[in-house]
Formats: structure tokens, C-alpha cells, sequence
């Protein structure tokens, strides 16, 4: 958890870099002196990376998983303790290395977060391509491995380490997430892992898996016979699941937020879990729609096209369970249950233009344009983290012992959901105005003319940020100074709010928990109170 | 609270459709045959995401101000969404978007098919677009309508022009052929470009062609367009390409037919 929230304010303040070289190239930083163009694209390759792997991928399921879900499956800790250990350590070596390739010779590498060859393959081919570029493959492919081990322990304790009673269809919709995430980390790590290896093999070996005969700096490669196409398959086939694998746990983590804070059971448990599933299927068959004017055959666009217009279906199921979630409910509105109401909000807008995209004749203006940054930032960037955030606020309580300030959380909540929609809503209508991604200055004319739209972006991400740090600050207040919580602060229902304030080692402190509800029974018709705990006695007769 | 979410929302909803339908950050003007088709399609698009977009947050922000917690206000109503009535509200939830999608490409679909899966027209111009770090050359076969053979050990990209590209002069294709900094191509005529890329990947972007296509190395790509208006369009490289990849920016000049082919027999007779 605190891995990511370190990743989180270093990604944050790379992106912080690159808005200001945007809009201020000569600007001269204290300690770090100018931003250079070739150093916007190592921050724009550092940024993407640390915030999709060490912070998406590491925060809700690594962090949050880790925490919750042996303690709401009634289980004392996660089936593999070791494991998870060693998960995390190479996980956290994976971090430094990362970060490492910032202190090389040559700096951080500039091909961005997808490392397309044969501009990641060449060590010439760029600043920081040559050890940076090795740093970041090698960061990368020892996250997979922390990842896989993760996985596979996820995935057992979902299924041998739950108690009583605890059957599959009465698990939190949380856990169903972490148990679906694992599943598709696992199927997804091991191709990017491998893709790594063989990249590796391309830069340091002279193998030319990716590589194609042709010249660098107008000097002839050794390479010969390559295919740049086969990394982006590989590269897309982790890649697309990989947002799920970054927006599953906070789906999860929404659906329980909504229900606690609305005082209602979530709208059709089985029908989230059923779309939950489908995303998942279907994540692994749309990889194409990132490749439609790469160079492969236009005949399979139309598939892709198609798969990827199918998994908006479950995803729009998703958002009209959650909104009915909150119908006829009693909404209190706490810190967490405004960062869950503002993931739905999120995840409609940055869902909205994902069928643009996905048609490969709208793709075609569109492609690597800013419409694409605003589209995946709203719903994998900032839509993940307000189910991380909100989750965060949920078990801190639980966590720590002490309650975290509201009226903090409140602040932090609106500079956060305001200020991230007045940053990637105009990043939209540059990409409708043809303005491509990754360019670090406007060097032709019509990009010029867009500039005061940069600006503006670039004031709302300064605004945003530095509400970050009423967050950093109301951790710090809460920690030493916060409220002693209850045991149960939002009268919740599943086990993790029926043991002690903090947990004690064994979660349980010796008892096994017994389960005889399913996990939102919440204003249940003469219940005597407006919630039943999953181990009070069987009320409800289904699930 | 729930009072200014609701406002927000409103706030957010309208505002972020106006700039859309008022278009004060739109595409630039068309200059080529399927500009229209596909800025079309886009609007078709954006009025079907559109009202989903307005429908699912106008929803939310109404129903959050209306079931806010209110002192004295009774329990929650107790739905699991698991009765026959809940459960085809969610069928048909998902039915109307089904729709949505469907329409959206029903009346686009074929787009993408009408270009992408024929071959450019007999007669077309052809140009070979070559790209590398960072710069454009644009080669044109001359008479023979064939281009020679390009060797990358020839390449010297200093010297610019055909040495940029290593054109094998031992190759009698090669002799007729030359190499232009800007594209020239005539209007009103389909343009075959050939793609591709020396070192890297890179993109060639023409946003008013509505063109986009990469060029990969080790592949020769073909993509056309037909140019519809006179004039200088930006070629600006769109996908990533290193340390100079803003600057990677390159011309094409939509000339009459009259003025190519006496831009085209210029060059050919210097050659000569």
C-alpha cells in the first residue's frame, strides 16, 4: 500500500514535469534546471509506467487484496504467506530498478510506457535507450514475476481458505474482483514477461525477434528479419486486460461502497458478477483495437471492432446496477462513499468515447491524439484511483484504529473529482483538433493555436496535485492525532467489521467466523437494525 | 452534499456538451473525399454516446439529491434486483445500449471496409512515403512507374534527398526516380502512398486528409486518400519516434493536375 502511495506521488510529479514543459519550455526548475525535449519523453515513458504497473496494479490488488480479502473471506491470512512476501519484494525490487534507470548514463528511456521496437530494441536509437532502456525492461519483467506470484496466491486463498458458510455467491463483490483480477494477471503477466525477455534478448543478444533489418542513425543494424508487429500484439494482449486488471478491484470496491452508504443491497449481485466475468472474458480479444492503423490486416479490425463494441454491454450493466444501487436508497455521504459516486461518474465519461475508438474508421483521425489520453485517463487513470481512494478512506479505520478527518476528505474529494475533469475533459477536444500525443512542443501552426487549451490543462493539474497533499496531510493528522474508530464505524456487514479495531495477527483472534448471509443485507424488512452482519444468524433465505 | 454533486453534474453534463456541439474545438476543415463520410460518422456517434452520457450522469445526480439521507427519514427500500421486473429493467438497460452500438455501426461500419479493403484506384498517383528520424522524404517513380531498388548500407542521411533513402543506382528502376521533400500530389485524383519507415515506427498523420497510417519497418504499407482541396496540409508523424518526434513535420501541396505533371517533368529532366 504505501509501495503504491510512494509510486503514486512520484508518477504524479513527473506528470507535473511534462505540463510544465508543455506550456513553459524555458522554464528552469530548482535542482533540476531545464526540460529538455527528449527529457518529456522519458518523464511521459516514467510517468505511464510507474502509474500503470506500480500503482494501478499494485495499489488495489496488491495493497487492499492483500489486506481484505483473507479478512472478509473469514480466512486468518492469505493461503501462502511466503509467497506473498517474495511477491512483494521482487515487486518493490522491481520499483527500484525502475526508478533506477532514472540514474544511469543517459537518463530514463523516451519510447513511452508501450515500448514499441524498434525504438526500444536499439541502444542508439535515442537518449536513455541504452542502459535506461534495459533498467525499464528488466523493472518491468520482474514486476510480472511479483505479479504471477501474487496471482496464484489470490486465486488459492479465494478458493480453499474461506470460512463457513462463505460460499463463492456470498463473497463481497470485492473479493469476486481480486479473485477475477488474479485470474487475468495471471494469464496476462506471463506473455508480457515473456515479451520482455525476448526484448531484452533483442537489445543486449542481437536476436531479432522485433527487429527488422534496417539502419539507425544511418548505421546498418546487425539485426535482420524481425517483426515490430508481433511486440505489439504481445504488448496489447497483456496490455487491454491490463486495465482491467487496474479497474476490476475498484468495480469491486464501488459496488460495496454504494451499498454500504446507500443502506441498500447492491442492485443484482449475480448480474455484477456475471458482467465482472464477461469483461473478463471478452478483455482478452479486443488487444487489436490499439493496432488498427498499425500495419495488420484491415479484415481483422472489424473483429476487434466488434469484441470491443460488445464489452461496453457489461460495462454500461455495471453502471446501471450501480445507479440503481443508490435508487430509493439513503445515501450518507462520507469521504468514501463520494470518491464510489464519483468512480460512476468517471467511469461513464471516460466510457462515453470508448465506442469512437473502437471503430477503425473514427480511429483513423483520432488514433494516438489526445482524445486517446483523455479517454484512458478518465476511466483507467482516475476512475481506478477514486475506487482506490475510496477504499482507502473505508478501511483506514480498520486499518489504523482511527478515523480519518471528513471535512479533509470532503476538501481532498472535490479539488480531486472537479480537478481531474477540468484536466482530461479539453484533452478530448485537442484530439478532436488533431493535436498528437507525446509531442513535447507545438512545432507546426495549427498546434500553436491550441496552446491557451495546454495552459489551462496544465493550471488544473497544478491545482489538482496540490490538492494531493491535503490527502498526504489528513493521513498524517489522522494517523497521530484521528478519532479512536469502532469497531464497525459504517455499520457495514462483512466479517472484516465483526473482529477488533485493528485486527488482531490472526484476523479473528482465534475464532472462525461462521456465515450464514450474504454480504449487503442492508435495510432488511423487519431486521432490528438497518444492516445484518454476513455471521448473524440466517435472516434472508437466499444466496 | 448532494445538492451541489447534483449541481456538478449538471454542471459537467452541459458544459462538456456544449463544446462539442458547438464545435469551438472541432476538426480541421476537410480537404479530402471521406472527410465528410467520417466527420459524419463521428457526429452519429457522438449523439448516440451523447445522450448516454447525459442520461447516465443527469440519473445519478437526480438520484442522489432525491434518496440523500434526511433526519427522520425511513429505512432504505429493500430491492436485492433480483425480481422478474428488476431483472428486465437490466435486460433492457442492456438491450438500449446494444442498440446504440448497433446503430453506430450500421450507419459507419462500411467505412472503414470502403477504404481499407480494396486496393488504391488504376491511374492513381503513386508516391513512396519514407520515413525516418525525423524527417519525410516523399519518392516518385518517374516514367517507368516503377521505383528501384533502396539498399540500407547506401543510406547517407546527411547528403538528403535520394542518398537519405540508399536508392541503388546499379538498379535501372532506380535511374528515373527522384525524391521530394513535400508531397506534391494533383487534386481530385486518389493518391497511392507506399509507407515506409528506415529505422523506427513512425506515423504518417494528414489530420485534414483524415490519413493516418504507420509505417512500419520491414513492411512496405499502402494506404490512399483523394485530395479535394488546393493548398498546404500538415504531415505531422503520430506515433512515437524519439527525441524529435514534435518535429517530424512534413508538407503536403495540393497542386491542379496541370501544375503536377509540369512539377513532375521538372524534376524528371533534372534528372536527366
Amino acid at each position: 500500500m504505501f509501495l503504491g502511495i510512494v509510486a503514486v506521488f512520484v508518477g504524479m510529479f513527473l506528470s507535473l514535469l511534462m505540463r510544465i514543459h508543455l506550456v513553459w519550455p524555458a522554464a528552469v526548475l530548482p535542482f533540476l534546471g531545464d526540460i529538455k525535449p527528449e527529457t518529456y519523453l522519458t518523464l511521459v515513458t516514467m510517468h505511464g509506467t510507474i502509474m500503470v504497473f506500480f500503482v494501478l496494479t499494485t495499489a488495489p490488488q496488491g495493497g487492499f487484496g492483500n489486506y481484505a480479502l483473507p479478512i472478509q473471506i473469514g480466512a486468518p491470512d492469505m493461503a501462502f504467506p511466503v509467497l506473498n512476501m517474495l511477491s512483494f519484494w521482487i515487486t518493490f525490487l522491481g520499483f527500484v530498478v525502475m526508478v533506477g534507470a532514472f540514474f544511469v548514463t543517459g537518463g530514463a528511456p523516451l519510447h513511452g510506457w508501450t515500448g514499441y521496437p524498434p525504438l526500444s530494441a536499439l541502444q542508439s536509437s535515442g537518449p536513455g535507450e541504452a542502459a535506461g532502456a534495459d533498467f525499464w525492461g528488466i523493472g518491468i519483467a520482474l514486476f510480472c514475476v511479483g505479479a504471477l506470484l501474487g496471482g496464484l496466491n489470490f486465486i488459492t486463498t479465494t478458493l480453499d481458505m474461506r470460512a463457513r458458510g462463505m460460499t463463492l455467491m456470498r463473497m463481497p463483490l470485492t473479493c469476486w474482483a481480486w479473485f477475477l483480477t488474479a485470474i487475468l494477471g495471471l494469464l496476462a503477466f506471463g506473455v508480457l514477461l515473456a515479451a520482455c525477455i525476448l526484448l531484452l534478448m533483442d537489445r543486449n543478444l542481437r536476436t531479432s525477434f522485433f527487429v527488422p533489418a534496417g539502419t539507425i542513425n544511418g548505421i546498418v543494424t546487425a539485426h535482420k528479419g524481425g517483426s515490430p508487429l508481433l511486440w505489439q500484439h504481445l504488448f496489447w494482449f497483456f496490455g487491454h486486460p491490463e486495465v482491467y486488471i487496474a479497474i476490476l478491484p475498484s468495480m469491486g470496491i464501488v459496488s460495496t461502497l454504494l451499498s454500504v452508504f446507500s443502506r441498500k443491497p447492491v442492485f443484482s449481485y449475480k448480474t455484477i458478477v456475471y458482467s465482472m466475468l464477461t469483461i473478463v472474458a471478452l478483455s482478452f480479444t479486443v488487444w487489436g483495437h490499439h493496432m488498427f492503423i498499425s500495419g495488420m490486416s484491415p479484415y481483422s479490425a472489424y473483429g476487434f471492432s466488434v469484441t470491443t463494441m460488445a464489452i461496453t454491454v457489461p460495462s454500461a450493466v455495471l453502471t446501471f446496477c450501480w445507479i440503481a444501487t443508490l435508487w430509493r436508497g439513503k445515501i450518507r455521504f462520507t469521504t468514501p462513499a463520494l470518491f464510489a459516486i464519483g468512480f460512476v461518474s468517471l467511469f461513464v465519461s471516460g466510457g462515453v468515447s470508448g465506442p469512437f475508438l473502437a471503430q477503425p474508421a473514427l480511429d483513423i483521425p483520432l488514433h494516438d491524439t489526445y482524445f486517446v489520453t483523455g479517454h484512458f485517463h478518465l476511466i483507467m487513470g482516475v476512475a481506478s484511483m477514486f475506487g482506490i481512494l475510496g477504499g482507502f478512506y473505508y478501511w483506514f479505520p480498520k486499518m489504523f484504529g482511527k478515523m480519518m478527518n471528513e471535512t479533509l476528505g470532503k476538501l481532498h474529494f472535490w479539488f480531486t473529482f472537479a480537478g481531474a475533469y477540468a484536466i482530461f475533459i479539453p484533452m478530448h477536444y485537442l484530439g478532436l483538433a488533431g493535436y498528437p500525443r507525446r509531442y513535447s512542443q507545438p512545432e507546426v501552426g495549427y498546434l500553436r493555436d491550441l496552446m491557451p487549451v495546454q495552459r489551462f490543462i496544465t493550471i488544473a493539474a497544478f491545482i489538482t496535485i496540490a490538492g494531493q497533499l491535503i490527502f498526504l496531510c489528513n493521513l498524517i493528522w489522522s494517523l497521530a492525532k484521528g478519532r479512536k474508530a469502532t469497531d464497525n464505524p459504517w455499520e457495514a456487514t462483512t466479517l472484516e467489521w465483526t473482529t477488533a479495531t485493528p485486527p488482531p495477527h490472526d484476523n479473528f483472534g482465534g475464532l472462525t467466523p461462521v456465515v450464514h448471509n450474504g454480504p449487503y443485507e442492508y435495510s432488511v424488512p423487519g431486521a432490528p437494525r438497518d444492516y445484518v452482519m454476513q455471521t448473524d444468524p440466517a435472516t434472508v433465505t437466499t444466496h | 452534499m448532494a445538492l451541489v454533486l447534483l449541481l456538478f453534474l449538471c454542471l459537467l453534463t452541459f458544459s462538456s456538451l456544449y463544446f462539442f456541439v458547438a464545435k469551438v474545438w472541432w476538426f480541421q476543415a476537410g480537404a479530402s473525399s471521406v472527410a465528410a463520410s467520417l466527420d459524419h460518422q463521428f457526429v452519429n456517434t457522438g449523439i448516440a454516446m451523447g445522450i448516454a452520457f447525459l442520461v447516465a450522469q443527469l440519473a445519478l445526480g437526480f438520484i442522489l439529491f432525491k434518496y440523500r439521507d434526511r433526519e427522520g427519514k425511513a429505512r432504505a427500500a429493500y430491492h436485492r434486483g433480483e425480481s422478474r421486473p428488476e431483472v428486465l429493467f437490466i435486460v433492457l438497460a442492456a438491450c438500449l445500449f446494444m442498440a446504440l452500438d448497433i446503430g453506430v455501426d450500421l450507419l459507419g461500419g462500411h467505412l472503414w471496409a470502403a477504404e481499407r479493403f480494396r486496393p488504391a484506384q488504376a491511374g492513381s498517383t503513386l508516391v513512396e512515403v519514407n520515413a525516418m528520424q525525423f524527417a519525410w522524404y516523399f519518392r516518385y517513380p518517374g516514367p517507368d512507374g516503377r521505383f528501384g531498388a533502396t539498399k540500407p548500407e547506401l543510406e547517407d542521411a546527411s547528403a538528403g534527398g535520394e542518398s537519405a533513402i540508399g536508392i541503388d543506382a546499379r538498379d535501372p528502376a532506380s535511374k528515373d526516380d527522384f525524391v521530394s521533400g513535400v508531397m506534391y500530389v494533383p487534386v481530385d485524383r486518389e493518391v497511392d502512398a507506399i509507407l515506409r519507415a528506415h529505422d523506427v515506427i513512425h506515423s504518417f498523420g494528414v489530420p485534414a486528409m483524415r490519413v493516418k497510417q504507420d509505417a512500419m519497418p520491414g513492411l512496405a504499407i499502402h494506404t490512399h486518400f483523394t485530395p479535394t482541396k488546393l493548398g498546404d496540409f500538415d504531415v505531422v508523424c503520430s506515433q512515437l519516434c524519439g527525441l524529435g518526434h514534435y518535429k517530424m513535420h512534413g508538407i503536403v501541396r495540393v497542386v491542379t493536375q496541370d501544375e503536377f505533371d509540369k512539377w513532375q517533368s521538372a524534376r524528371e529532366a533534372d534528372k536527366q
